[in-house]
């Protein structure tokens, strides 16, 4: 199988924390990651090449520090990277970064030959937006399946499991196919030294917008239909009562006087 | 000023499935007539299922204008391609000026495969929208960072302009059977051979009856519960308040709770009016799923877990005392 797996690095949002007095994102020191779902994401493409043999390759589009999320992912059982990089692409909307991603694994099947699979996170954990998948499928003009937590080849057919409101669909995919990985039951491996050592050498490809020949039209603010007009950090109301009596009968007791006074009950 | 003077109206998707609606589809049609009557426009809802036609006579009595109804048998179970294509038709006809769509999977999963076709905006999972007077756009409000940060956007150059909104944030509209207006009924030109997906299987795992993003109390256990077959205090305090069972991620991970049941950001999003959790620490990934419940009541051993900084009320002690002495004046209160 041939698939390629769309990784974000992103800054670890559990390790965010908010400036109390200009009430802004700290984001100095704040380490950057693999996208938690692109991590997934891998996982999932790593074990079928495993299992049907194949090729899995990895692309991002960012700054040049994105190549260590790369290398990591090399790391843990991709083939190949490909890093895409350009001013242009700054500021880019879901629209405009699905348009930049599609014409890049465009760009890529001339090389290695059509992907059977494109594999995606969820959603990035810093947008949290899960756009960016499904609007590649669109613009590639292949078929998709969001919420994954399974992938499984059989003959020439596709499985997927996916989450459903009450449980679990297993849905067959005509591939090509765009699929976005949720959290699954396969945790990522972790690298040895070995694969670390070997991952460091490795070549990351760097690419711009003239390499892949894109519309830059089409890319960064002027390619994006939204426009972030204010953002700001939730103001978090403090005023919650809590209750710490000598015996839990108490407590219940004082919290039951409230809540019915209250009508939350 | 509107982008495009030829787009009209506010459309509202109601999702349904197995011919039933999503509560969010009726959710959204309040913050739709708030945009619709600011701009002097009508509200659209739009209503594909099989045998849905109650679905659509309820859309009017929730307040919608119109109804725009397809019921085919396509539509008892989600495919992207058949709402896709379906939803592109209908917009072709009708120019819509703004589409709202419930943050549910489903939603999220057609919502940007109908924007990029569009080559429009699409705001996702949004805790609040509202009409922007001065610009004549829909200010999207939504979290990012995982809720730590938030941003308004809008759409300016684009019609229609679109959004994905949280189920839970709006509370349903007043009901008036009353409501009359016109369902227009419209056919679709997709055949089973143009969908590229197929269920295969489908495995329901939420044993209560109780659908998590429907209830209006929650109680949810996590890993303070020591073990699977203490979920038995969760649902027994559930049971007492008629409500459903939720869970953490760190329960579903020990096996001691199918993941239908886990509330956060790799699980569900909720609202209900009330949400107590039980035994959980507040790690922001559980908080993204359920902070804008009214009210949240926690139980905790730890006074410094997360959870009691957005809890409205907190029993700092342990769960396996708390919640018998709970379940205990939850009866004396029912019985008086
Ligand atoms: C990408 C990603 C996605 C995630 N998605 C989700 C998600 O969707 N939902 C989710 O919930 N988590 C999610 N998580 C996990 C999250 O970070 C936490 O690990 C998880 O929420 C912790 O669950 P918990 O609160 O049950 O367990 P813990 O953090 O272990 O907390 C247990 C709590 O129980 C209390 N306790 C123990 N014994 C008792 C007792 N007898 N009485 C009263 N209190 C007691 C303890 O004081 C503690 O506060 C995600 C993580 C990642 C990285
Ligand atoms: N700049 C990027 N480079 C590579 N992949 C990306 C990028 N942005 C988004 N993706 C992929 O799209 C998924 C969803 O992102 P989003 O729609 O931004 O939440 C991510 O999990 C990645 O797999």
């Amino acid at each position: 199988m041939n698939i390629l797996v769309c990784i974000k690095q992103v800054p670890d949002t559990t390790e965010i924390k908010i400036n109390p007095e200009t009430n802004t994102l700290m984001r100095e020191g704040v380490p950057s990651i693999v996208n938690t779902f692109d991590s997934y994401a891998l996982e999932l493409g790593v074990r079928l090449k495993e299992e049907h043999g194949g090729k899995v390759t990895v692309m991002s589009m960012g700054p040049d520090q994105a190549k260590a999320a790369l290398k990591e992912c090399l790391s843990v059982g991709a083939d190949e990277a490909y890093l895409l990089s350009d001013r242009a692409f700054g500021g880019s909307d879901t629209l405009a970064t699905s348009f930049i991603l599609a014409s890049f694994a465009e760009h890529l099947e001339k090389e290695k030959g059509k992907f059977d699979l494109i594999l995606c996170g969820k959603q990035a954990i810093d947008g949290d937006t899960g756009q960016v998948g499904p609007e590649m499928a669109e613009h590639l003009d292949i078929a998709q399946v969001t919420y994954a937590t399974d992938i499984k080849a059989e003959g020439n057919k596709t499985l997927v499991k996916r989450e459903n409101d009450q449980g679990y669909d297993w849905i067959e995919v005509l591939s090509p196919a765009v699929i976005t990985v949720t959290k699954s039951g396969f945790e990522p491996r972790y690298a040895t030294l070995k694969s670390k050592i070997a991952a460091n050498k490795a070549e990351i490809h760097v690419l711009d917008s003239q390499s892949i020949n894109i519309d830059v039209e089409k890319c960064g603010l002027k390619g994006s239909p939204t426009k972030v007009k204010k953002s700001y950090t939730p103001k978090k109301e403090n005023n919650g009562i809590i209750i710490n009596e000598e015996t839990a009968s108490a407590s219940v007791q004082k919290l039951m006087s409230l809540i019915t006074d209250k009508k939350v009950i | 000023m509107s982008a495009n003077i030829k787009n009209k109206n506010v459309w509202v998707f109601i999702e349904t499935e197995y011919g039933k609606e999503k509560k969010v589809g009726f959710e959204l049609l309040k913050p739709g007539r708030e945009i619709a009557d600011a701009v002097n426009q009508e509200l659209v809802a739009l209503v594909f299922g099989k045998d849905v036609k109650d679905v659509a006579r309820k859309a009017l009595a929730y307040g919608a204008d119109k109804v725009i109804l397809v019921d085919n048998p396509i539509f008892e179970r989600y495919s992207t391609d058949a709402v896709t294509d379906t939803l592109m038709d209908l917009i072709n006809k009708y120019n819509p000026d703004t589409i709202l769509i419930g943050a549910t999977i489903n939603g999220r999963d057609f919502g940007p495969r109908v924007a990029c076709r569009l080559k429009t905006g699409l705001t996702a999972d949004c805790t609040s929208i509202s009409y922007n007077e001065e610009t004549g756009n829909v200010k999207w409000t939504r979290p990012a960072f995982g809720g730590n940060l938030m941003a308004d956007i809008e759409c300016p150059n684009n019609r229609p302009q679109m959004g994905t909104v949280r189920p839970g944030v709006y509370k349903l509209p007043l009901f008036n059977e009353d409501n009359k207006g016109e369902i227009i009924e419209e056919g679709c030109n997709i055949s089973q051979n143009d969908i590229r997906t197929k269920i295969i299987e489908t495995i329901k795992e939420v044993t209560e009856n109780i659908n998590l993003e429907e209830a209006e109390i929650i109680v949810s256990g996590g890993r303070g519960l020591g073990k699977a077959e203490n979920f038995s205090y969760i649902r027994d305090l559930a049971k007492a308040l008629g409500g459903a069972v939720g869970s953490s991620r760190a329960a579903v991970d020990s096996g001691w709770i199918p993941h239908a049941h886990q509330v956060g950001q790799t699980g569900k999003t909720v609202a209900p009016k009330v949400y107590i959790a039980c035994g959980i620490s507040g790690a922001i990934q559980h908080l993204a799923g359920m902070s804008g419940s009214d009210t949240i009541i926690a139980i905790n051993k730890d006074k410094n877990a997360p959870i009691f900084e957005v809890a409205h009320y907190g029993i700092v002690g342990d769960l396996f005392e708390v919640i018998p002495e709970f379940i205990k004046e939850i009866d004396k209160y029912k019985n008086s």
